[in-house]
């Protein structure tokens, strides 16, 4: 048997867990470091397996296999095709980053400092190193049951993230109110997300109620039950079908999140501190659109299809309504938060667009836009704590005193509005062309969030950014060391991406093709063949 | 003697401790109560299995009694020691078996 | 030489990483780096051009793929170049201009403590407007195009920290966002049409396609054009954009970035002529927006904005020749040219003068300075000799042309749209003479320097010369160093030969021909007529602006004027109705959007939850404490029960 890799990638940030959370209170700086080691551990073997990983070769691969509960044909499967291997990396990329903004964003209060059994440190690090291995299980489970075992975990890990550290407010008198809001979002968060796992739980129920009826044992192997769909041992009749899609979907849509399901995103988002926000929009939101194009299309392509439409209108909506809210808002991460979730509608707009380019488009969308509001988040975390506010009004002119800070805050901007040049244009652009070739009213509704995007963007940079130089910001430090390295190697990925996308493209392509034949659609021809369309250029 | 009798006897027995166990306040008339429930159990359970030739019937009445006498030691006690702390004996004082 | 094409672009987007990246420690000499740099691209086009007039003038386009960009399914982007006379003529323009701005820049903003950053800026200006024009398909078009987008954003908003100029930069990029669905859109119209959006396939395979696909797309990316150059109806932009530092508005607003629409529209000639209605709107835009940016800039007394008005009118003309098709196409492309020069050339005159003023830009405080600056009178001189279309100078023989092509269409459109470009002839010399006299000619009516904090300020001002004029003092009108009057020369001289240059022999025609074809029209009226007709309107508008500012002096408030001057100084209301529809009305539907957010949808969730809550609530009064109740329920449960067994067993 050779060296179970998969397994190893998220074994790992877990073992990290489990030591950093032991380290004695004392000990918090050596605490961060182990943490951060363990990171860097999982983002190399992240990088051994987009090494070891043959775009060309089969669908799923690094496979392996084991017997977990034989009694409910439920196993131990792990496989990653492009789309999983490249969000693998996505995932053991950011956390290093995500952990190396936090650095200081969980220290004991001088209070609390001599108890020994407190040590918020750890905990924190601990907790998101446990949020990165069970993401990363996610991404590479094949088995429905144990996506689902640790698509509900992550929850836990989670929920203390969020309703356990928040920003330093300016005023101590405020962190009661403050601790009391973040509680609330975070139960909300957990509550949001139970609700759509409980029903998801009785959807994989469901699928393997049908699966033990129809081939003799129950199974809840994605490739065993796609399999046995294509040769027509497994038919699902009609309602079952979209019964059982809607289930599953309604999971990932509250995850992803999808309008009207949305509202959990910008109090977590806004309540928990900035690498956390990041750790839940970049990283724990993607499990959603990728289960979407993992279990939603490929085990019920017939429903898929059906709910387009619909799906269609939502993400449209999801659009239009997170970019008009985000222009609204006063507080910068609430402002990102609604922006998130006009991207995702992009993303899953994408996703059922059903074309090469749309689907394409839509997963490296997901890489696109983890790497880009990264960026962004982290840099207005960074202005976030130096102010110790989280209202735009409370900022003006920082572009004067910190020109750093100001400039990669533009660039994470510009990449959020899909900059030609940086990262998102490309997957953006892609989505719209493929949404447009197959319904190009969509398409050309989607076109409005370009101007919107712009809008908020740019509205935020102007009230934050310029202007004269506010009292409350004058003598505001530049990006540190520290913080310069957490953005540099966000902002060259962008730039890098954005000029050659190739390297990400070529993984990811033959796995959107496996997509769409498993799905049976075909792009749109073109109304006129160009006869040098293909040779000549 | 018809045996069905019994049987009548036995459903107005239960129903006559089954009204004082919910009409009575003092914990010990209360407790009389669903010893009385116990017993019209236990004649039932004779009755039948007079009726039916089989002694199962009988065998369950001797461990009914050996329940009712540990639950007799068990619950006096709790009323004893409840009535030394609030100096009653009746039930609705005690009201604090809610959230 | 292929590779040459990229070098071309290259040079100033490395400038610009390197001075955006470099620090401090480029302070000194980054803004000669940059102005290096831009000469370095300048140097490469003109080998390119050398390369490209020793080949035959069929065989001159030049075409290299750098490498796959986007390939994803049956979707293509390659990074590759096109290069042939109409991006050549492009390139030229943008460097040979460019290059001399930044020199211009060196001296213009030697007092600002981030002049390093400028330099970058406009680096990165010359990067996205070079790859512009020579990419070979339309999605790096694209990117070239919110490329100068951005640049521009940049530089108008170079003074950010007033509030005014972080507002029109703002404005800026956002309308012409607007502009940019345009683009987008077409590019995927053109994508499900054609399954490419390469230049080559696309252009030579458009007559196969539907005329409604085609006017769809010449539809499109009229729009686009609008955004870009600032056309009708999205033309708001461009007077806010004056907000930016004076070289700014010479490069981007007035001789390169603007003109970006009316090259796509004649690098997608193929499209437009096989869709007839796309054409019409196109010359409708043009005959309309030449008419709205001529009104505008003759109420305007802000200096820039008066020339920004003009810069709108003459794109007007571009865009009306492109609409006009085959025999429009080259002197729109001319017209372009010569309008590079001297409008470039007009707008650091105009700096000049601001220089020299405390940055005054109120041209009523103005007022013979011909006597303080001769080298800038002289060169403003010429320009507004070329723009009004004086005989002999360039804008003469580019403007004539337009005119005698909109004629040539033939028909009552040809009479209403030459008729038009008539009547823009005679308000363009009315407005520039008025400009001209204002600033140059009668009596001083010189104010004391503003306060750098008014809105109209170029905060420039706090800091240049020798320190003595601060707020309150009467300006001392001085002319301006070698590195600004050198350009301006050298655009002046460009302004007066140019259009003749071109003319003899027919040789920008010629230059031309090969790329985008070219008809003669046959015009109703003979070219001598037109000549004739436009001389004459030229004298009508001088004359009226002599006897209305030069006659009688100019009043240093402005008089109240017509309802048409008062709507004219607000931008004939367009942004009254933006800030009333598009602002107001957004700021409304956001506000009721976030109240909905708030009550409904999320309000939809929390009421579950309270309802819930409030279920258990009463459900928990079930439980009073009461042995005796619990007592009734386990009886009642055990009744039920029992009667449910005993229902079963009677069934």
């Amino acid at each position: 048997m050779s060296f179970p890799l998969l397994t190893a990638t998220a074994a790992v940030p877990a073992a990290g867990a489990v030591l950093t959370a032991a380290v004695p209170a004392a000990k918090r700086e050596a605490a961060k470091w182990l943490a951060l080691l363990f990171a860097l551990a999982t983002l190399g073997l992240a990088a051994v397996q987009l090494a070891r990983f043959d775009p060309d070769g089969k669908t799923f691969q690094l496979t392996e296999s084991h017997a977990w509960i034989a009694d409910f044909g439920v196993r131990y499967e792990l496989g990653v095709d492009g789309i999983g291997v490249v969000l693998v990396a996505l995932t053991a990329l950011l956390v290093p980053f995500v952990l190396l903004a936090g650095w200081h964003d969980a220290e004991p209060l001088e209070t609390a400092a001599a108890d020994r059994r407190w040590r918020p440190t750890q905990g924190f690090f601990a907790l998101i190193l446990m949020v990165e291995a069970m993401v990363v299980i996610s991404f590479e489970a094949t088995d429905v049951f144990l996506f689902y075992v640790f698509f509900e975990a992550m929850l836990i890990p989670m929920y203390f993230l969020i309703g356990g550290f928040g920003d330093r407010t300016g005023e101590p008198a405020d962190a009661g109110e403050a601790a009391a809001r973040r509680s609330r979002a975070a139960v909300k968060f957990l509550l949001y997300n139970l609700a759509g796992g409980l029903v998801m739980l009785a959807a994989v129920v469901g699928l393997y109620a049908v699966t033990a009826d129809q081939l003799g044992a129950g199974t809840f192997s994605l490739q065993e039950i796609v399999q046995a769909r294509s040769s027509g041992d497994l038919k699902f009749a009609t309602v079952t079908e979209r019964a059982l899609f809607l289930g599953f979907f309604f999971a990932f849509a509250v995850k992803a999140p999808l309008w009207p399901l949305h509202t959990w995103l910008p109090g977590a988002m806004g309540e928990a501190t900035a690498p956390v926000a990041v750790l839940i929009t970049a990283v724990v939101d993607k499990v959603g659109t990728f289960a979407m194009l993992r279990f939603c299309l490929q085990l019920f392509p017939g429903a898929s299809k059906w709910a387009t439409p619909v799906i269609i209108a939502l993400a449209l909506v999801s659009i239009l309504y997170g970019a008009l809210l985000a222009v609204a808002q006063r507080d910068i991460k609430r402002l990102i938060a609604y922006a998130s979730i006009s991207h995702f509608g992009f993303i899953i707009l994408g996703v059922f667009a059903m074309t090469t380019q749309g689907q394409g488009g839509a997963t490296l969308y997901m890489v696109n836009h983890g790497i880009s509001t990264a960026a962004l988040m982290l840099v207005a975390g960074f202005l976030i704590s130096r102010r110790g506010s989280r209202l735009i009004a409370d900022y003006g002119g920082v572009q004067k005193v910190a020109p750093v800070l100001a400039g990669t805050f533009l660039i994470g901007g510009l990449a959020t509005l899909s900059l030609p040049g940086l990262a998102p244009f490309v997957s953006e652009f892609l989505v719209l062309v493929g949404t447009f070739t197959r319904y190009p009213v969509a398409g050309a509704i989607a076109t409005v969030g370009i101007v919107l995007a712009a809008l908020y963007v740019l509205v935020l940079y102007q009230r934050t950014m310029t202007g004269p130089v506010k009292e409350s910001v004058r003598g505001m430090p530049d990006l540190r060391a520290r913080e310069l390295v957490v953005v540099t190697p966000l902002i060259a990925l962008l730039l890098f991406l954005g000029v050659y996308p190739k390297p990400v493209t070529r993984i990811l392509d033959p796995a959107v093709e496996h997509t769409m034949s498993q799905v049976h659609k075909t792009d749109p021809r073109p109304d006129v063949r160009v006869s040098t369309a293909e040779g000549a250029k | 003697m018809n045996p069905v009798s019994y049987l009548y006897l036995s459903a107005l027995l239960f129903t006559i401790g089954g009204v004082g166990v919910l009409v009575r306040r003092n914990a010990i008339v209360v407790f009389m109560c669903v010893e009385l429930m116990l017993n019209a159990c236990n004649l039932a359970f004779v009755t039948f299995s007079r009726m039916h030739g089989n002694l199962d019937g009988q065998i369950i009445a001797f461990f009914t009694m050996v329940v009712a006498a540990a639950e007799v030691v068990v619950g006096l006690a709790i009323i004893v020691s409840v009535y030394r702390a609030r100096h009653s004996a009746s039930v609705d004082d005690a009201s604090l078996l809610k959230l | 030489m292929e590779n040459l094409i990229g070098l071309l672009v290259l040079a100033p987007l490395l400038g610009a990483g390197i001075l955006l990246c470099g620090g401090r420690a480029l302070d000194r000499v980054g803004h000669w780096l940059g102005t290096l740099l831009a000469a370095v691209s300048f140097a490469l086009g003109a080998v390119l051009f050398a390369d490209m007039l020793g080949r035959d003038a069929e065989d001159r386009a030049l075409d290299v793929t750098v490498f796959q960009w986007v390939p994803v399914g049956g979707f293509r982007a390659d990074v590759g170049f096109h290069l042939d006379q109409l991006s050549m003529t492009f390139v030229l323009l943008i460097t040979g201009v460019g290059t001399l701005i930044h020199l211009y820049s060196v001296g213009y903003m030697e007092h600002d403590e981030r002049r390093r950053r400028f330099f970058g800026y406009l680096n990165l200006f010359l990067a996205a407007m070079l790859l512009l024009v020579v990419a070979d398909n339309y999605l790096l078009l694209y990117v070239g195009w919110e490329g100068v987008g951005l640049a521009s954003y940049l530089l108008i908003g170079f003074w950010q920290h007033k509030p005014s100029a972080a507002t029109a930069a703002k404005k800026a990029f956002l309308v012409n966002r607007v502009g940019d669905v345009g683009l987008s859109i077409a590019i995927m119209l053109m994508f499900t049409t054609f399954g490419t959006f390469a230049f080559d396939p696309v252009l030579g395979d458009a007559d196969r396609a539907g005329e409604g696909k085609l006017t769809a797309i010449g539809l499109m990316l009229l729009l686009a054009a609008c955004g870009k150059s600032a056309q009708v109806p999205l033309q708001s932009w461009l007077g806010d954009a004056m907000e930016g530092p004076t070289p700014v508005s010479a490069l981007i607003h007035a001789a390169t970035m603007v003109t970006a629409g009316v090259y796509l529209i004649t690098r997608s000639g193929a499209i437009f002529e096989g869709a007839p209605d796309a054409q019409l709107a196109v010359v409708t835009v043009g005959a309309v927006t030449l008419l709205f940016g001529a009104i505008v800039g003759c109420a305007k007394d802000d200096i820039k904005k008066a020339l920004a008005g003009s810069t709108m009118s003459q794109i007007g003309y571009m865009v009306l020749a492109a609409g006009l098709g085959p025999i429009g196409y080259v002197f729109a492309i001319m017209h372009l040219v010569t309008h590079g020069f001297f409008k470039a050339g007009l707008f650091l005159g105009a700096g000049s003068v601001m220089h020299g003023m405390n940055d005054e830009v109120d041209m009523r405080r103005y007022g013979g300075l011909w006597r303080y600056m001769p080298v800038t009178f002289v060169t403003f001189g010429l320009g507004y000799l070329a723009i009004i279309g004086f005989p002999g100078l360039s804008g003469f023989f580019s403007k004539d042309k337009i005119i005698e092509a909109a004629f040539a269409k033939g028909g009552t459109e040809g009479w209403i749209l030459g008729g038009t470009a008539l009547l823009g002839a005679a308000i363009t010399a009315y407005y520039m003479t008025r400009v001209m006299i204002m600033t140059f000619f009668g009596e001083k009516r010189w104010a004391p320097a503003p306060s750098p904090d008014r809105p109209s300020a170029e905060p420039a001002a706090e800091k240049h010369g020798d320190g003595t004029h601060g707020a309150g003092e009467l300006p001392h009108p001085h002319e301006s160093p070698k590195s600004m009057t050198i350009p301006m020369i050298l655009l002046a001289v460009g302004s007066v030969f140019a259009g003749g240059l071109f003319t003899l022999n027919d040789t920008f025609l010629k230059w031309l021909e090969p790329v985008t074809g070219h008809e003669e029209g046959d015009s109703p009226v003979s070219a001598l007529t037109v000549t004739g007709a436009t001389m004459a309107v030229l004298v009508v508008g001088v004359a009226l602006a002599w006897a209305q500012y030069g006659r009688k002096p100019v009043p240093v408030t402005p008089p109240r004027g017509s309802l048409l001057t008062r709507a004219a100084r607000r931008d004939l209301l367009q942004d009254d109705f933006n800030h009333i529809v598009l602002v107001r009305g957004g700021e409304q539907l956001t506000r009721g959007l976030e109240a909905i957010d708030r009550t409904v949808v999320d309000g939809a969730v929390n009421g579950t939850a309270v309802t819930v809550g409030g279920l258990s609530g009463r459900m928990r009064r079930l439980q009073n404490g009461y042995a005796r109740s619990y007592a009734v329920s386990m009886f009642g449960g055990a009744a039920v029960l029992i009667a449910a067994t005993l229902l079963m067993r009677a069934v």
